[in-house]
């Protein structure tokens, strides 16, 4: 059953008068239980994408196009008002620095039950002892006593496990995880990667899993879609992306990365940089840095196609599926 | 190991911080960051610098090169002790040491053009006249591949990879033997952090360069390392070949550690050897063997006594009680 449907995505930033397309044209759906793997390196619109779906985009950021549908619910023509009340049991969000996204000078046991109380409409004691419940139920030890700590006093992936409370206090139908795990070491990655995928299964949330890691996606995600200057480039099942990978920027991005017991002389870099996206090149961004690109890939952005079975690809030098039928 | 004298070496090295106290007070407590570590880096060779935050792998790098005084034990370059140096000798030194920091945002002067900064090293030293060094300079900035106007530029005009450009250039000016990369490629993008670990390989390999490469991604380690050391809580647990420690790992830290590490494979299931809990406080370790509260293995032994870290066959070395060194 899909639970979030988005669709012709864009949020543009202006500067100077200049305007960028951080986000452009993106679509996708969500559906119950179920992970997409939301790939990229910095500043591909990813983060972005995400604060568009949460209508938390600041200025001189702006939605300029697009449809989100939350269980069939138009998110852009909602009021302010009702908006605020879908994020928490509709939409819920946790970030990469769980440090800095904690009120320092409140106990983590009154911003768990401050978000309780918000949605719940319960009394004080009551969301006192939910918070309570919800750290026990995002692994914290002793949960009545560290609900009185304050984020100082807990460590990194402590305070992200506080974060994730907080988030699925409400239930939410899509949680999303903005690179949940990237500032913490590799063995408390395992332990919230592991704990996302327990309470994910126990509440059937979809979850929409930022990233720039691969070996993440695979562990964790059903889908994947991988971004590039403001644009999926590809999109499909997990199986089908790593088994195949289509378009020439996931292939060299598989390429560059060092692998556990799999040494090689040389990485093979993909050369140049991320263009600007005030000034993206025409046509396909990713064509002057494409081992693959001809003339023609100035001509026109591609477009995101099926070129195999449930398995999408924005490169005109990918053979479409009608023409080359499996 | 061969008979030469190695090129850098550390002997029971130590640096502990008080806490608390004040400025005149009396320290309350100590973190041991460091607590007695030894190893030798050969000519050459690349020593892998493995932990989590905290562990201690970036006071080891600073130690090495003594730009923070150890608490005690030694550090020996060329054979030569850097503890009993002079400054001035200490400074002829340096030249021959240099780092490689994490952050290529926050290590670059920004009101400085790249040129200034890439030979900074180069007029502290006092090598060369003007004309040389401007010429060295344009050397290093061809030698890293920066474009050839980037010593005219300011390093808010550069990329984050470029910038990394610009921080190994200026450890490379000075011509140094040894070199310690700190987090060096961390903070980079996946496919700019191959552009990064390419042109380092390279390099060692052109120059002919030592390197203590420090990092917490084990794949990045195992891609650039011909030896690997493993830290936890200031101690050095495990070390040894790079194949054979990642083939072959012994202690249980090690172990949950590798298996922690997500495989870029939908097909194959994580195997993880879960760890209980965080890392503990260096100020407050656990006694015995300090891992021995998430250790899945321990015994009764490891929480009353320190195993030493000893080395058994095909030089792996392991400190642990239950999976001690295999005996040569």
């Amino acid at each position: 059953m899909t639970v979030l449907e988005v669709r012709g995505l864009a949020t543009a930033f202006e500067r100077n008068g200049g305007t960028a397309r951080a986000v452009d044209g993106v679509s996708f759906t969500l559906d119950a239980g179920q992970v997409l793997g939301l790939v990229g390196e910095s500043g591909c619109g990813k983060s972005v994408t995400a604060l568009s779906l949460m209508r938390l985009v600041q200025p001189p950021g702006r939605v300029v196009a697009g449809e989100v549908r939350l269980e069939g619910q138009e998110l852009f023509a909602l009021s302010e008002r009702e908006m605020r009340r879908l994020r928490g049991p509709g939409l819920a969000m946790i970030f990469q620095e769980p440090m800095t996204s904690l009120n320092p000078v409140l106990r983590i046991g009154s911003q768990i039950a401050e978000a309780v109380r918000v949605h719940g409409g319960v009394g004080r004691r009551a969301a006192w002892n939910r918070a309570v419940e919800l750290l026990g139920e995002v692994g914290i030890a002793e949960p009545k006593t560290r609900a009185r700590d304050y984020p100082h006093q807990l460590s990194g992936g402590m305070c992200q496990r506080v974060m994730i409370a907080m988030a699925i206090s409400c239930a939410p139908r899509v949680l999303i995880a903005d690179e949940p795990t990237t500032a913490l070491d590799v063995t408390i990655q395992a332990e919230i990667l592991d704990l996302l995928r327990a309470l994910r299964e126990r509440h059937r949330m979809a979850v929409l899993l930022i990233t720039h890691d691969l070996g993440v996606v695979a562990e964790q995600a059903n889908a994947v879609a991988i971004m590039y200057a403001g644009r999926i480039v590809e999109y499909g099942d997990v199986f089908e992306v790593f088994d195949r990978p289509l378009h020439p920027y996931t292939q060299a991005l598989f390429r560059s990365m060092p692998s556990l017991g799999g040494r090689r002389e040389r990485l093979e870099a993909i050369g140049g940089q991320v263009p600007d996206p005030f000034h993206l090149p025409s046509g396909c961004a990713f064509r002057d840095r494409c081992p693959q690109a001809i003339a023609a890939c100035a001509d026109a952005v591609p477009p995101l196609v099926e070129k195999v079975a449930g398995h999408r690809a924005a490169c005109i030098r990918v053979e479409d599926a009608a023409r080359n039928p499996a | 190991m061969s008979a030469t004298t190695p090129l850098v070496e550390v002997e029971n090295l130590r640096k502990h911080y008080p806490i608390g106290g004040g400025l005149f007070g009396r320290a309350r407590a100590w973190v041991r960051a460091v607590d007695g570590v030894s190893f030798a880096i050969q000519a050459g060779e690349t020593l892998g610098l493995v932990g989590e935050s905290g562990c201690g792998k970036t006071t080891l790098g600073r130690l090495m090169l003594r730009l923070i005084e150890p608490s005690g034990g030694d550090i020996r370059f060329e054979g030569r002790s850097l503890l009993g140096l002079r400054p001035r000798e200490l400074r002829g030194l340096r030249r021959r040491m240099q780092i490689i920091f994490q952050d290529p945002y926050g290590s670059l002067n920004p009101r400085m053009r790249v040129g200034s900064i890439i030979g900074e090293g180069l007029a502290i030293h006092r090598l060369g006249g003007r004309d040389e060094r401007h010429q060295r300079v344009q050397e290093l900035i061809d030698l890293v591949g920066l474009p050839p106007d980037a010593a005219r530029r300011y390093p808010h005009e550069f990329s984050g990879g470029q910038r990394q450009r610009v921080g190994i250039a200026r450890a490379l000016a000075v011509e140094p033997r040894f070199v310690v990369a700190d987090e060096a490629v961390s903070a980079l993008d996946v496919s700019i952090q191959a552009q990064i670990i390419n042109l380092l390989q390279e390099l060692r390999e052109r120059l002919g360069l030592t390197m203590l490469f420090i990092a917490h991604d084990l794949r990045v380690v195992e891609h650039v390392s011909h030896r690997v050391a493993i830290m936890y809580l200031g101690h050095i647990v495990e070390m040894g070949p790079s194949e054979e420690i990642y083939r072959n790992p012994r202690h249980p830290y090690t172990r949950a550690l590798l298996s922690a590490v997500p495989i870029p494979d939908p097909r194959r299931a994580a195997r993880r050897t879960a760890l209980a809990g965080d890392v503990p406080s260096p100020v407050n370790p656990p006694s015995g063997c300090t891992f021995h509260p998430r250790c899945p293995s321990a015994e009764a032994v490891c929480r009353s006594m320190r195993p030493p870290l000893e080395t058994g066959r095909r030089d792996h070395a392991v400190a642990c009680h239950v999976f001690p060194a295999e005996k040569p």
